[in-house]
């Protein structure tokens, strides 16, 4: 009987370890009227919800919670598959799952869809409760320490109090050293990566065109848009500079190089002759599929205000810092968040007493680098989160 | 060779030098810090706090995997961020050879750790000596193993010359160390006669002057 019994658990551990991870898209509402959110705009907002899902298991003592936060036009399914008939899974499926980087069977991994996008979370596509039409325009300004506020509201109704790591990349970096520098009794460690302390002139410029060409499409209706087509090909338009920032000459170079696409010889016209061309425009109309023009707006600007380094000092330099340990990770070829803005951070880091890490990969890939298969990047995050692991073993068992 | 499950004798000879001089539980930088063995020694035989500064990408990444606190970069300008006092002791092993400003880099580590340990292949040795009075060429020994064309050690400094830059720099050095050993030994001794001549290694603990 025992036999029998163990044999089936074998059977079924060996099952598990071929399924596709399943995960569900949740939701959370909160701030409802009339104790709504108040912004750093001060402007209030509620009710609010917030997309989310879960992978693993949160253990007794609630200590292996991590968080992971997506960037700019991403979302709440960072791994796994909704279903059986789910063609894709998420968007960090190389770094999260069971046995991966961010290894699900140890961790209780958190990923929610940020407050002003259209992933299932309340945004400017979202019915304002008032009108019972779309926010549109009304929608309030929102920062990044405002969705931060949002995620605070999320994690306390989840019952943690101590998240072992937090992690992302880009606009979710962002979010990392908000979580640190507005919650640092809550961290114990967190991995910004590919990220900055502020937008450079040249980050808000990209920015400002996106927005320009999505308000310039006639569709866009001054952002009440919604009983329409919408601004398709401001949208578009917008994806493309998008993309452009996140690749680099070198990988463009190796990727399209200046081969043409289904011709041999030019067109002498305005077709498209480029495989680089080809490439922007099947993303520009891939992303109208998926993506809300004015949540690209409200997030490309909260990414534009996001600054820690204000003039009333670096919020970075803050003794309650100091408690949290930091793994920052830039990459060799990104232009948009260069390694000097993240040395810039590390600086700031060490100069407040941190326990931080700093490494720099080597990749061709520009921006998009944090996204794509990398070793090196495995192996740090992995190493990385073991040893926080650890750490809090030992402390506790002190 | 792990580091951590090796025991203390069992290491390079003059890491278990600079081991002893280390008191447990103590914030450690090393400058250098390579693949990460001092440090992975020192967490283990005293318990250390320890950060480590490595140039390659790759050594970074051994770091990182082995559990240590490290940061990418150049250390003459890493360690210009932190704070007054911030460690309790500085290493930097073999590495002062390959230092573009020690003059300004001595002062600034002095700054930033109660306690600066340095230690330097001496090119003072008998053997370098005679290699080029004999040869004619410049040497190339057990410790200082390169050709010119491919060496990274751009300075050129035997135990007596360091001894004459501390003097001159108004540092004193509160320990010191003369040993023969190869360059990956564990076993080694202490030169206690003839150093300049007869050392291969000097070690040194230095301390800021009250």
């Amino acid at each position: 009987m025992q036999q029998i019994k163990r044999l089936m658990e074998k059977a079924s551990d060996k099952k598990n370890s071929t399924a596709p991870l399943r995960v569900k898209k949740q939701y959370f509402t909160f701030a409802e009227p009339p104790n709504e959110m108040i912004l750093d705009s001060g402007a209030r907002l509620g009710p609010i919800t917030l997309a989310y899902e879960t992978l693993g298991r949160l253990n007794a003592d609630k200590s292996n919670a991590v968080v992971i936060l997506h960037a700019c036009s991403g979302d709440s399914h960072v791994a796994g598959y909704y279903g059986d008939d789910d063609p894709r899974p998420g968007w960090w499926e190389n770094m999260v799952g069971p046995g991966k980087p961010v290894d699900t069977n140890r961790y209780f991994v958190i990923c929610s869809n940020i407050l002003g996008s259209c992933m299932g979370s309340t945004g400017p596509s979202s019915i304002n409760p008032k009108t019972g039409r779309p926010y549109g325009f009304d929608f309030p300004m929102v920062t990044i320490r405002d969705m931060v506020r949002a995620q605070k509201h999320l994690i306390d109704h989840l019952g943690i109090t101590r998240i072992m790591s937090m992690l992302g990349g880009s606009v979710g970096g962002m979010q990392v050293l908000r979580w640190c520098t507005d919650y640092p009794e809550m961290v114990v460690s967190a991995i910004p990566l590919a990220t900055t302390t502020r937008h450079s002139a040249q980050a808000i410029a990209f920015d400002e065109v996106a927005r320009q060409a999505i308000m310039a499409d006639p569709d866009w209706q001054g952002g009440n848009y919604y009983d329409g087509p919408g601004p398709r090909h401001g949208l578009a338009v917008a994806r493309m500079i998008g993309h452009i920032t996140y690749l680099s000459d070198e990988s463009m170079r190796n990727k399209f190089g200046r081969r043409l696409q289904n011709r041999s010889s030019l067109s002498f016209d305005f077709a498209g002759d480029f495989q680089v061309e080809s490439y922007l425009r099947y993303q520009g109309a891939k992303f109208v599929e998926r993506f809300d023009a004015n949540s690209l707006l409200y997030i490309t600007k909260a990414s534009d205000y996001f600054d820690l380094e204000g003039d009333d000092g670096s919020a970075l330099l803050d003794e309650r810092l100091t408690a949290i340990r930091f793994m920052v990770i830039s990459f060799s070829s990104d232009w948009l968040y260069p390694t000097y803005q993240s040395r810039a951070l590390v600086s700031k880091l060490k100069k407040n007493g941190c326990d931080v890490s700093f490494c720099e990969i080597d990749a061709q890939w520009g921006h998009d680098a944090f996204l794509l298969p990398n070793k090196q990047l495995d192996s740090i995050i992995s190493s990385f989160l073991n040893r926080i692991d650890h750490e809090s073993r030992n402390n506790t068992a002190r | 060779m792990n580091p951590e499950t090796t025991p203390l004798d069992k290491t390079r000879f003059d890491l278990q030098i600079i081991a002893s001089w280390i008191e447990p539980g103590s914030r450690v930088l090393d400058l250098g810090c390579g693949h990460g063995d001092l440090l992975l020694m020192l967490k283990r035989h005293k318990q250390i706090n320890g950060t480590g500064i490595e140039l390659s990408e790759e050594k970074v990444g051994r770091c990182i995997e082995r559990g240590l606190t490290v940061l990418q970069g150049d250390f003459s300008e890493e360690i210009l961020d932190y704070p007054d006092h911030r460690f309790d002791c500085v290493v930097l092993s073999q590495t002062l050879q390959q230092v573009m400003n020690p003059k300004e880099l001595i002062p600034e580590l002095l700054r930033i750790g109660k306690r600066v340990i340095v230690s330097f292949p001496n090119f003072g040795h008998w053997q370098v000596r005679l290699q080029v009075l004999l040869t004619g060429q410049a040497p190339v020994t057990g410790q200082l193993p390169y050709e010119w064309y491919d060496t990274p050690n751009i300075r050129v400094i035997s135990i007596k010359d360091f001894k004459q830059f501390l003097r001159m720099t108004g540092i004193k050095p509160v320990k010191e160390v003369a040993i023969n050993s190869h360059h990956h030994d564990e076993n080694g001794h202490i030169i206690k006669y003839l150093i300049n001549l007869r050392a291969t290694y000097g070690i040194m603990m230095l301390e800021r002057s009250a």
